[in-house]
């Protein structure tokens, strides 16, 4: 399998000296091509900073980004904006969809700010809608749809065009159970077409759709359930 | 829970062979508690000499096959009727093992913590993969059966997710020095801190 998103030994310190703050240390994390994996941990495990670091919305202060093959750390701000606009979509727990836009135009947007013309964005974005099935409600404005309907919506902006990594924060932090489940699934699908996706969740049910779930603790890995177990002592200090 | 319930319910559908018994038994529980086709019989003759199943003469192949009294079915009734209680449930091992962790010397209990999340974490993406992809369908029934227990085994797994997660923040308020100072070594972490020879008896010095 091949590898969509690569973090190796990423540390990103806050501050100097004695008032330095490790958001992550030592952080390596793979995701491959078509491969959906969960992040778990608690709060101020560096949950959000790996999302951040992995959206190139952050630089790392040591180690290595890698989107796609390209070394973030490397890019100049031009390059890596392309870079996030045309590879990186983004799933937020409240959707984050314009409301005074439709479904159809909050898909378009992000191909329109990157030049795409507007019969072509709006083309592209109908269909990104028919492939998470809203293809009906693409001149709906957000007020007027369910929140799993937005939520599918902003799936739908997240993987229009060429975006090869979605980047997801909570996305069904603000549905029940039964909807949750369908973005899960269509998370999934997506997926099942090569699209690679990094989740961060305090849902466990949820989490448990993906490949692999990763657990942070302390801005590290602590384990990782795609790794095959290894008989320790739990003993301290052993 | 008992053997003996299920084989009465199953009965209650009309006469069965051990062996169909054990079949049916496995299906409807989603293979979730495998049977011998031993346990039947020996279950099926306590409760013949109960009166709660009556033996018909062998057939031609020399199987006998059993059916439901007035009495099996009374028990069944009350069976159905009564909520289960916590006697009726074996001890939580996982629970005992926490508390005894908790309580021994030099046990590493956020480490205990840890490995459980794990196991059961990669036993609720497991779960998860039946419910995604089901397997052939055998009859309406018999899938609303495994439906039932599935969900029952994905809900009981995200629960003990739940509560191991809670006893991390327990544990960490508890023990703040050394939920700090010893992040809990991983399996195959890139993150295990330097650690000195794996000696259990070192760490109960």
């Amino acid at each position: 399998m091949s590898t969509a998103l690569s973090l190796v030994e990423v540390d990103r310190i806050h501050g100097r000296g004695n008032a330095a703050v490790h958001a992550v240390r030592g952080l390596t994390v793979h995701v491959g091509v078509g491969e959906l994996v969960a992040v778990m941990g608690p709060s101020g495990s560096g949950k959000s900073t790996l999302l951040n670091l992995a959206g190139g919305l952050d630089r790392a202060t040591a180690g290595q980004v890698l989107v796609d093959g390209a070394e973030l750390g490397e890019l100049s701000p031009k390059e890596l904006a392309k870079l996030r606009r045309r590879r990186v979509g983004y799933v937020f727990q409240d959707f984050n969809l314009i409301p005074s836009l439709t479904a159809a135009e909050n898909v378009a947007l992000p191909l329109e700010l990157d030049g795409v013309r507007a019969r072509t964005a709006r083309g592209q974005a109908v269909q990104a809608l028919a492939e998470v099935d809203l293809a009906d409600l693409a001149d709906r404005l957000p007020q007027d749809m369910s929140g799993g309907q937005q939520q599918r919506v902003a799936i739908a902006r997240a993987v229009v065009g060429e975006r090869s990594l979605i980047l997801a924060d909570e996305p069904t932090g603000a549905l029940d159970s039964e909807t949750g489940e369908q973005v899960m699934r269509l998370l999934r699908e997506r997926c099942a077409r090569g699209v690679a996706a990094l989740m961060v969740t305090h849902d466990a049910g949820h989490a448990a759709w993906a490949d692999r779930v990763v657990f942070l603790r302390d801005g590290a890995v602590l384990d990782d359930t795609g790794r095959p177990s290894e008989p320790e002592s739990l003993l301290a200090g052993s | 829970m008992s053997i003996a319930h299920g084989l009465l319910a199953l009965l209650q559908d009309g006469p069965r062979y051990g062996y169909q018994l054990r079949v049916e038994f496995e299906r409807a529980t989603g293979s979730t508690w495998p049977l011998n086709v031993g346990q039947v019989y020996t279950t099926l003759a306590r409760l013949e000499r109960d009166g709660q199943v009556a033996g018909h003469a062998p057939d031609g192949e020399g199987r006998l096959r059993y059916e439901l009294t007035a009495s099996g079915r009374e028990t069944l009734a009350g069976w159905f009727s009564r909520p289960v209680t916590l006697g009726d449930r074996p001890r939580d091992e996982l629970a005992i093992k926490l508390a005894l962790a908790a309580t021994a010397a030099g046990v590493d209990v956020r480490a205990v913590v840890q490995v459980q999340r794990v196991a059961t974490m990669q036993r609720l993406q497991e779960l998860t993969r039946l419910k995604r992809d089901p397997g052939p369908t055998v009859s309406g029934d018999t899938d609303l059966a495994w439906i039932l227990v599935l969900d029952n085994l994905r809900f009981m797994a995200e629960a003990e997710l739940r509560w191991l997660e809670h006893c991390e923040g327990t544990l960490t308020r508890a023990r703040p020095a050394a939920a700090t100072s010893a992040p809990a070594p991983a399996p195959g972490s890139d993150q295990v801190p330097d650690q000195p020879s794996a000696d259990p008896q070192e760490a109960l010095r």
